[in-house]
């Protein structure tokens, strides 16, 4: 037992947690908690915005598979997180952001930056605490890691008050965890898996439809064993993208509103839909009651609130997505199942494959440089090694639809909330996590204006993350709909005030490129990859360029429209 | 169809906003909503009466579940329970309706509990079928104002 002040025990905690690496922007409330990191081996990144903080250690613990780490202050601090927690929560990304809050004595009283943190931040996290005595802190703190790793993992805010962490105690490292509401399921019920395979047995044109649920559960292993073991085609969706390698031949690529035709044919001919770790979302269903209208649904998921929300399932299994399939593989070794052969499936295999020829994703190289060609050769010259961030828009779209994913943790990418701002400051954790990778993020103009203060952030720590704009001088998703289905009417798209990104990025000390012509990019791409440094490079690319195969809002899946 | 759900959950600030957060947030219905200290006082007991589609009601179950301050959920719709709720009202009582109004409250096994010249005050406990039996016989006299505390529930048995 200890004498601690709070911070003492805040630091503590996040050794114990074994937390090396935290993303904050100092103030008031947490001046105890950073004079306390002052002294200590944490290395911290400070950030140009709160958001990016979140977005940055999002981004960290999308690359490791640990729980990303924030510090704020109280007020604003708190509030400018909401976006990057929301995006977290959306994405099940295992974040802890800690808060500073007033003094106990002056909560409620509209002081000087309070902000009801703990009521703002409810419905954008798993869960939240506000610490009201130093002796819950030890507690509060290793629960708070817990629950953002464990079952689906999510966002928790620890709010903390200025007095709480300047108060001394005698400290007990609390070692167990004991929260009685909390318990996830993690083994899947041996009876549903049994039915479960009864079903796959049965079927002539299976699909694996699996999302960000493999990568987060590191089940790309046991997914690919189980898809060769019955040769079942596997569609991901836009989180799920290298949970199976995008170029395996049992591949489909993703599936929904850009999805491939022949993954949205093929779950749209299916008898039976195999969904791991992915919650049926409209972008991936397009209209409900066309979706896999011939099929059974199997659903494996950690979280029971995912089955049957969207879709009626037939076979629901609670539990990990990996412990799940490995259970799967253990059933089949059992004397009924080790006997039966690997299907041949030829007929369906064909049928997929004439699907993929009438209409394979492409582009025409008429007229100004396309943003496709753009995407196609960072994915040449990085043979496909590079981790990709996106922003949000076409160039999320573009970037998934020709890069292909070979590994998990490859691709990191704002999928439920749909952030604009994500991609760079997500960059900057990506890098952080793995300083020995090239880390590209493909954003668009409208994008990366959102938070291309984070300039600033790689430049301080020398992160050579290189940013690739497709520049199309519009809001390009924005401006494809109103083409589409308000008449042309391109109502405050229209970005004609650009800064000179070049200059934008000189101006931070970073390094700025430009190609505006097709022979251009790859020598472009090579002196950024050359470049030890931040590098911005703006792609001119064809201003009204769209995104092509797409399922309108409220369609069913076959109702693409195609280039 | 509705549905009487009983929720164990802990005695701790910001859970009542939780679970009504999480009922605005998704869309789904609340009639009535009680929550007090259990005889542990580390738990409150919330009874919350609901309507929806089956589908609906499966969702309502499993969000509380996931809620992290939620001990436990018990969907007591089509078991055996007992539930009451307890209603004052406040009623004109003149001259001529005095004598009837008491009347009724003794039939409902009722309560005065204030009195003014032109008022009584009744304390009424009951299932929800009984508490609008006495509403409608008393509306025709003159309901002034109506508090109710929501319907608390408890299975039947050990």
């Amino acid at each position: 037992m200890k004498r601690l002040s709070g911070a003492q025990i805040f630091l503590d905690c996040l050794k114990r947690e074994k937390v090396d690496t935290l993303f904050g922007f100092p103030g008031g409330a947490v001046l105890n908690l950073y004079d306390e990191l002052y002294h200590s081996d944490i290395r911290h990144y400070l950030a140009r915005h709160e958001q990016a903080v979140v977005h940055a250690a999002d981004g960290y613990a999308r690359a490791t598979g640990k729980v990303g780490v924030c510090l704020v202050t109280s007020g604003p601090g708190a509030t400018n997180t909401v976006t990057g927690l929301a995006t977290a929560y959306m994405d099940s990304i295992p974040v802890v952001v800690f808060s500073g809050q007033v003094p106990t004595q002056l909560i409620g009283n509209d002081a000087f930056q309070e902000a009801d943190t703990l009521g703002i931040t409810r419905s954008c996290t798993k869960h939240n605490y506000l610490v009201k005595s130093v002796d819950d802190l030890g507690r509060i703190m290793r629960e708070a890691f817990h629950i953002a790793r464990t079952g689906r993992p999510g966002p928790v805010v620890v709010d903390i008050p200025k007095d709480v962490t300047a108060e001394v105690t005698n400290y007990q490292p609390v070692q167990k965890v004991d929260i009685p509401g909390y318990n996830p399921t993690t083994e899947g019920h041996p009876g549903q898996i049994e039915r479960a395979l009864g079903l796959l047995l049965k079927a002539k044109r299976p699909v694996l439809y699996v999302g960000g649920g493999i990568i987060i559960a590191d089940a790309h292993r046991e997914l690919k064993r189980f898809a060769e073991r019955f040769r079942i085609p596997v569609t991901m969706t836009l989180m799920g993208l290298g949970g199976f390698p995008g170029d395996h031949p049992l591949s489909l690529g993703m599936l929904g509103m850009h999805g491939t035709y022949r993954a949205n044919m093929a779950i749209s001919h299916a008898d039976l839909v195999i969904a791991v770790g992915a919650r049926f979302d409209d972008r991936v269903t397009g209209r409900i009651d066309t979706f896999a209208p011939e099929a059974k649904i199997v659903h494996i998921d950690i979280d029971p609130t995912s089955i049957s929300k969207n879709v009626a399932v037939d076979v629901p299994i609670v539990g990990d997505a990996k412990r799940v399939l490995q259970q799967i593989l253990q059933f089949l070794k059992k004397a009924k199942y080790a006997k039966v052969k690997r299907p041949k499936r030829t007929e369906w295999l064909r049928r997929i494959e004439t699907w993929k020829k009438e209409n394979a994703l492409s582009y025409s190289m008429e007229g100004d440089m396309k943003p496709q060609y753009v995407v196609e050769k960072i994915y040449e010259v990085t043979r496909g090694e590079a981790l990709i961030t996106t922003e949000v828009g076409q160039n999320q779209m573009w970037a998934v639809q020709y890069y292909l994913f070979k590994r998990p943790r490859m691709l990191f990418t704002s999928g439920g909330l749909g952030t604009m701002g994500y991609g760079f400051p997500a960059a900057i954790g990506v890098q952080v996590a793995r300083p020995d990778k090239l880390v590209f993020d493909i954003a668009g103009d409208g994008s990366i204006q959102m938070n291309s203060q984070e300039l600033a952030t790689a430049v301080q720590y020398n992160l050579p993350v290189k940013i690739a704009i497709l520049n199309n001088g519009y809001l390009g998703m924005v401006r494809q709909w109103q083409e589409l289905f308000y008449g042309k009417r391109y109502a405050s798209v229209n970005m004609s005030a650009q800064p000179d990104f070049v200059k934008l990025a000189e101006a931070y000390g970073a390094v700025g490129l430009r190609a505006t012509k097709p022979e251009e990019v790859v020598p472009v791409l090579k002196e950024a990859i050359a470049t030890p440094k931040p590098v911005v490079i703006d792609f001119h690319v064809a201003r009204e360029e769209g995104v092509y195969p797409m399922v309108p809002a409220g369609a069913g899946l076959t109702e693409m429209i195609l280039v | 169809m509705r549905h009487t759900i009983s929720v164990l959950v802990k005695n701790e600030f910001g859970v009542l906003s939780r679970v009504s957060g999480l009922f605005s947030a998704r869309g789904f219905n609340i009639e009535s909503l009680t929550v007090a200290e259990t005889l542990d006082p580390l738990f409150s007991r919330m009874t919350i009466v609901t309507e929806g589609s089956e589908q609906i009601i499966e969702q309502i179950l499993k969000q509380l579940r996931k809620l992290v301050d939620i001990i436990k959920v018990s969907d007591l719709t089509g078991k055996s329970f007992v539930e009451r709720e307890l209603v004052l009202i406040k009623v004109r009582a003149e001259e001529k309706t005095r004598a009837e109004v008491l009347r009724m409250v003794d039939i409902f096994r009722g309560k005065v509990v204030d009195v003014t010249p032109r008022t009584y005050t009744i304390e009424v406990t009951g299932t929800e079928g009984k508490i609008r039996a006495i509403i409608d016989l008393l509306r025709p006299m003159g309901i002034r104002e109506i508090i109710r505390t929501g319907r608390v529930a408890v299975p039947r048995g050990d």
